[in-house]
């Protein structure tokens, strides 16, 4: 205790000794130490948020390229795959050309992909009642020089417009009557073969020559090969030019020529007939840029003569048709269509129809269709029917048809 | 060979040598963007030692752009293709790039440039997607150009690509970025500066083309008129939507400029509120002529908006 009191004392004796300008001393270096504390609890901090921010921008770099490059996956090399169903219905009196009132008409199976660095390849399989068809199977070579295209397998050839347009991308429920009576129906003029197709050079005008030679058998007998040199060959030329922004033209000639089945005697081509095929087309298209999603027009022509020999002479007979279509908001269309057409074997006898089409699109990917048809066939009963389709197509996007 | 055999075969011969191949060596490099975006970032960059062509107007869905075969002539003379990429257009530009012929732009070769592998995508959907879902982008959204920190990014892949190509002017491009980049961040000390008080407050967009944008200048997006991208307004979406608008206070519609303003003209009615039609690109709008003017313009005509709807 003695000890305690003594210790006391002694340092308050000490304190009360120590001069008044060393206390201030001491107390500014505690504020200054303070200080200093502070100031690097300050840096401390601030450097810290920076380094947060600069991991947290790390982090968001490293997120957007890992997402950018994709998760690297086999199966990226498989073609893109994609099903059109087109399901067909049909009411009404038609003695010529019968259709079953219901149909799964065609399902048609699309597989498409790069070859390698010079081509790309495209099949298109078409399962309908009758079985599967190899519609078109081609490669294309995208890499060649002079501004040149080839396809070489099974082509739906170039004549004309609607004839190379796969089912989905018309605008009716049928294919017009010139191409039932004088291009082959609706497998149209589609042919093993090569095709060569070259734009040429003329300033803002695109205008596109295809060139094309086929085995010969097309068109469900409109060509017909007996012999291995009996080949057909088809000549397209395309001119399209802008009128404006959201009007444009699209002309097209074509020429076909080919040896044909009206010769054959017991299976033996006695007569040796050709066909010859001269074609003319126009399209006029206008689609307000603005307002794209919700309204255009187009208007189609084409014009066909047909020169057919066989037995009892030369058959010149001439198939058109007229149409238009109008989009009249976001999901309906409607459209017409006249058509005549003489047949090909017989050019006296002509068929005369015309056609109201009504399409109603929920999306991109379906549709559903109805269409009055009213055929006056040359030699036959009035065919009055009611047309009713629906199409749907799943899997890869397509390109969008023009 | 029979007569018409030789025929044909000149025919052939005659198609495929008609007239000589395009002009011969230009000093500016041509270039083809897919949207008038893309093409006024590519000016940017490239100034006079370049030829820009642009297919979609900036007032077109470039979802549904017609490939017509006057954009198959251009692409064929490209000697650089610039995209956007994100499958966005993937309904038109194949046809173009099988079309043109061209070696030089085909996905691959050094003159194809996909702007979106360095820029910041939203929207990337997580788990199984399929079309119940209405139009969606697998790989993400493709509206991305419209944040300037992209389109800085966006910039500077392009200054990459053309410096490649045209070495000797590689300087030229990098001073032209340089000062692009500066212009741009001044303008962004604007454009926060001008958007600073509306940071939060929820809006309705037609179509999911803004995320990118809402995001960077704070705004949040609540829903929208269609109720699944690129499906069309439906009656009983439009009702959730109206009394979600009521509910949480929301008074502004931002609608692209190619959408039919008739449903949200009647949402905003009902929620007493106002449709703002933006420029979700370069041409959208007559003063939106260039990539800063699209901000500027958007920036702008929505601030103004916002004060309207908020008082602030």
């Amino acid at each position: 205790m003695r000890m305690r009191v003594t210790v006391g004392v002694v340092l308050g004796t000490l304190l009360l000794c120590v001069p008044r300008p060393v206390a201030a001393q001491a107390v500014d270096q505690v504020q200054v130490l303070q200080q200093q504390i502070e100031q690097l609890r300050k840096d401390f901090t601030e450097r810290l948020a920076a380094l947060e921010a600069e991991i947290a921008a790390l982090n968001a770099a490293q997120a957007a390229l890992t997402t950018a490059a994709g998760p690297p996956n086999a199966k990226v090399f498989n073609p893109d795959i994609a099903v059109v169903g087109n399901f067909l219905g049909a009411a009404g009196r038609n003695v010529v050309n019968p259709s079953p009132a219901l149909e799964m008409a065609e399902s048609e199976v699309s597989l498409q992909a790069v070859v390698d660095p010079y081509a790309r390849g495209d099949f298109f399989l078409s399962f309908g009642q009758q079985g599967v068809n190899l519609e078109e199977g081609f490669i294309t070579f995208t890499e060649l020089p002079g501004k040149l295209l080839a396809k070489a397998g099974k082509i739906r050839t170039a004549f004309g417009k609607v004839d190379g347009l796969h089912t989905h991308a018309l605008t009716w429920a049928d294919r017009p009557l010139v191409t039932r009576n004088l291009l082959g129906g609706d497998e149209g003029l589609s042919d093993a073969g090569v095709s060569v197709a070259r734009l040429v050079p003329a300033g803002p005008l695109f205008l596109e020559a295809t060139g094309q030679v086929v085995r010969g058998s097309s068109g469900d007998g409109v060509f017909e090969s007996h012999q291995r040199s009996d080949l057909s060959y088809v000549g397209h030329l395309r001119a399209y030019q802008d009128l404006t922004e959201s009007t444009n033209l699209d002309l097209g000639a074509s020429v076909a020529h080919g040896h044909n089945a009206a010769g054959l005697v017991d299976d033996v081509d006695v007569g040796r007939f050709t066909t010859r095929l001269f074609g003319v087309d126009a399209t006029l298209r206008w689609r307000p840029l603005q307002r794209a999603i919700y309204q255009q027009f187009m208007a189609r022509s084409e014009i066909v003569w047909s020169q057919r020999g066989q037995f009892g002479g030369r058959q010149d007979s001439l198939g058109y048709y007229l149409s238009a279509d109008y989009q009249l908001a976001r999901r309906w269309f409607a459209g017409g269509r006249y058509d005549r057409a003489a047949r090909a074997d017989a050019a006296a006898v002509a068929d005369i129809g015309g056609s109201a089409v009504l399409t109603y699109r929920p999306s991109e990917f379906s549709q559903v269709r109805g269409q009055y048809r009213r055929i006056h066939f040359g030699d036959a009963a009035t065919a009055n029917e009611v047309l009713f389709q629906a199409q749907f197509s799943i899997g890869a996007h397509g390109a969008h048809a023009f | 060979m029979t007569n018409r055999h030789r025929l044909f075969a000149a025919v052939l011969v005659t198609v495929s040598t008609l007239a000589s191949t395009t002009a011969g060596a230009q000093n500016r490099l041509s270039v083809v963007a897919t949207t008038e975006d893309l093409g006024s970032l590519a000016r940017e960059i490239g100034g006079d030692k370049v030829t820009v062509t642009a297919l979609a107007r900036g007032y077109q869905d470039p979802h549904f752009v017609d490939p017509k075969p006057s954009f198959i002539l251009a692409v064929s003379k490209a000697d650089v293709l610039i995209v956007v990429g994100r499958e966005l257009e993937l309904g038109w530009l194949p046809p173009l790039l099988n079309g043109s012929r061209n070696s030089k732009v085909q996905p691959g070769a050094k003159g194809y440039l996909d702007a979106s592998l360095n820029v910041r995508i939203l929207d990337i959907p997580a788990g199984q997607i399929t079309r119940a879902m209405g139009d969606v982008h697998p790989l993400g959204n493709p509206h991305y150009w419209l944040e300037p920190g992209n389109g800085r990014r966006i910039a500077e892949a392009i200054r990459g690509k053309f410096s490649e190509l045209s070495s000797a002017d590689a300087a030229y491009f990098t001073q032209r970025y340089k000062d692009f980049d500066a212009r741009l961040a001044a303008a962004e000390q604007r454009w926060d500066a001008t958007m600073a008080a509306y940071k939060g407050t929820r809006i309705v967009t037609y179509h999911r083309s803004w995320p990118n944008f809402m995001e960077r200048f704070g705004l949040v997006v609540m829903g929208y008129v269609e109720p699944k991208p690129g499906i069309p307004p439906s009656p009983s979406h439009t009702l959730e939507l109206v009394q979600e608008m009521k509910a949480q206070g929301v008074k502004l519609i931002v609608v692209e400029p190619y959408f039919d303003t008739k449903t949200p003209d009647s949402v905003a009615a009902q929620v007493g509120g106002r449709v703002l039609v933006l420029a979700p690109s370069v041409g959208g709008a007559k003063e939106a002529t260039d990539y800063i003017q699209v901000f500027d313009y958007n920036v702008n005509r929505l601030a103004g908006a916002l004060k309207q709807v908020t008082g602030k």
